[in-house]
């Protein structure tokens, strides 16, 4: 449709009609800029100033007193330099990147295995597919409590399924499995995300290539590696890279499950801790949580210029 | 080809295994409180108690959070229609560096914008109000709403909007008598996603509404629980069965839109 619009105008300009005046074009401009004037002032309003905020945050030593008088003290890059230099910085580098690499590699695979398997239609496939969307729609602080819930050592569900295989019954919220168990949940919340995208990406790939290639004696597993993958990798690509930027920041699952508790601390919840913690942080550390916020800003901007990039790259 | 009949089964079981949280939590709000306990596959003791203590005590959390969505959803066309339509038709200048700076904004971790503004609503006194929170959770949808307009109205012919030109309608005119009515849909999508999330929202609320008493949010409601002391999973289970409804209402009765919705963010065709 934007094609057959397109050649329309096309050919308006060639024969010269159409065209129209000069004053119109930049009376079209001048409306043009105030129908986006609204978002842009809504960009700087709502985006720009809270970002400027935080940085300013982070380079002035705020405290309770401070935050509400004003007057902190401009002190440049020290508290960068306190939040670096605590032996826990790198622990929690190393927490993030885990829960992140692990969660969206669960996602993808499951998710791929489910598109696949919903690749051809059959009876109820498309609302047992609807189905699977529940855990992405549902507000993140009902599936926390629920796996809350499921996890809890006593009966919880989980301990129930790991007991069917004769394993013992596991502190699942606790500071040494903590991050394993919030890891499980952000992968359930996360596979409906990856079916989606990746079956719309399934049913772009021409059917005559599965045809031709099972006529030529191609097995099922063969014409997954040869045609599926390789044809998938842009979408591919865009999953994980959006993936990675939405898990290397997530807060809500992880701190409704353990408020961050030991291993399951990552940076955004350290962030998120210091200054909101519900009494798990005994002083309120404005200036510090800005800094470490800033940092996984830093971090997440880094992979959404390659995920732009990407995209801009597939796009040609 | 003949059809794997197996398919079905098969999927019903995946289906079965992927939603387990959600029957568990919808068994424990069923089920006394003396019983909760045990675990039990079906709530044998059953009881409809639980959700009596929900009508008693989250009914002002409700009417907040429909408020929030409401005000997040009428912000969000507000400000994302007419910049779609000045993107997509009028072709307005640095279009493209502003697509980018859309796509941008979308990946700044939340603690941030949350951190940026708590200190400037604690100055304007925005903390703990309704308003506040619609201007903050409108963040989380206004950069989607318009990439999803302007890839809609990219596909409206362009004669169309000659046509309105020549017949001496001015542009907010076109907009609003051609260019709207034609995007139902996209607005229909916008507006479900809009409001989900505003209604879904954690960070915004446990951080720039912590302190509202009835002014908070349904999902402080539940928050609530978690902190007490002894902690209620019956009432705290069927809150997070209420507060599941604007989701099962989505998928029952406007699924074409969410799947227009998923897609649109990521993939572009």
């Amino acid at each position: 449709m934007t094609n057959a619009a397109g050649a329309l105008v096309a050919e308006a300009t060639t024969t010269g009609e159409a065209v129209p005046p000069r004053p119109r074009r930049s009376r079209a401009r001048w409306a043009a800029v105030a129908f986006v004037a609204p978002l842009l002032v809504y960009l700087v309003v709502f985006y720009a100033f809270p970002l400027v905020q935080n940085v300013a945050m982070s380079v002035q030593r705020y405290d309770r007193g401070t935050f509400v008088s004003g007057g902190a003290p401009f002190v440049g890059l020290d508290i960068y330099r306190e939040v670096i230099g605590q032996p826990k910085f790198w622990r929690i580098v190393g927490q993030t990147a885990t829960f992140t690499l692990v969660s969206i590699t669960f996602q993808y695979v499951i998710g791929l295995a489910l598109a696949v398997f919903f690749h051809r239609s059959f009876k109820l496939s498309a609302t047992l597919r609807a189905m699977f969307l529940v855990p992405w729609l549902l507000p993140v602080i009902v599936s926390a409590t629920t796996w809350q819930w499921m996890m809890n050592p006593d009966n919880g569900a989980m301990n129930t399924l790991v007991g069917w295989f004769g394993i013992e019954p596991v502190w699942w919220l606790n500071a040494q499995h903590s991050l394993m168990s919030v890891t499980i949940a952000n992968i359930w919340l996360g596979i409906p995300f990856n079916l989606v995208i990746l079956y719309s990406g399934l049913q772009n790939i021409p059917t005559t290539l599965y045809e031709a290639a099972a006529i030529d004696g191609a097995g099922p597993w063969r014409r997954f590696w040869s045609i599926t993958m390789p044809l998938l990798r842009p979408v591919t690509l865009v999953t994980l890279l959006l993936g990675l930027v939405y898990t290397i920041k997530v807060v809500d699952i992880i701190w409704i499950m353990t408020t961050g508790t030991g291993t399951s601390q990552t940076l955004a919840t350290w962030s998120y801790g210091m200054a909101f913690g519900k009494g798990t942080s005994g002083v309120i550390q404005y200036s510090e949580a800005s800094a470490v916020g800033s940092i996984l800003l830093v971090i997440a901007l880094a992979f959404g210029l390659i995920y732009v990039a990407v995209q801009r790259h597939e796009e040609g | 080809m003949p059809r794997a009949w197996w398919k079905t089964p098969l999927a019903l079981v995946l289906t079965g295994i992927m939603l387990f949280p959600v029957y568990w939590m919808v068994n424990v709000s069923f089920t006394r409180r003396e019983s909760i306990r045990k675990s039990q596959p079906f709530p044998f003791d059953f009881t409809v108690d639980h959700y009596r203590v929900v009508l008693h005590e989250q009914l002002p959390f409700l009417g907040t959070s429909l408020a929030v969505g409401v005000g997040t959803v009428a912000l969000t066309l507000v400000i994302a229609a007419p910049a779609a339509f000045g993107l997509a038709k009028l072709r307005m200048p640095g279009g493209r560096a502003l697509s980018f700076v859309l796509i941008v904004a979308q990946m700044i971790p939340a603690v941030v914008m949350a951190l940026g503004f708590y200190s400037i609503y604690n100055r304007l006194g925005l903390l703990d109000t309704i308003p506040g929170l619609i201007l903050a959770d409108s963040t989380i949808a206004v950069p989607f709403a318009v990439m999803l307009f302007t890839a809609f109205m990219r596909g409206i012919p362009d004669e169309l909007i000659e046509a309105a030109k020549l017949d001496g309608a001015s542009h907010w005119r076109t907009f609003r008598s051609v260019v709207i009515p034609i995007s139902r849909n996209s607005a229909i999508t916008v507006a479900l996603f809009a409001f989900l999330w505003a209604w879904s929202d954690f960070l915004f609320a446990s951080t720039l509404d912590r302190e509202g008493g009835p002014l908070r949010p349904i999902t402080m409601g539940i928050y609530n629980y978690i902190g007490a002391q002894n902690q209620e999973w019956g009432p705290m289970m069927a809150t997070a069965v209420v507060a599941s409804i604007p989701t099962a209402l989505l998928l029952i009765l406007a699924q074409k839109y969410v799947a227009a919705g998923v897609t649109a963010g990521a993939v572009k065709d």
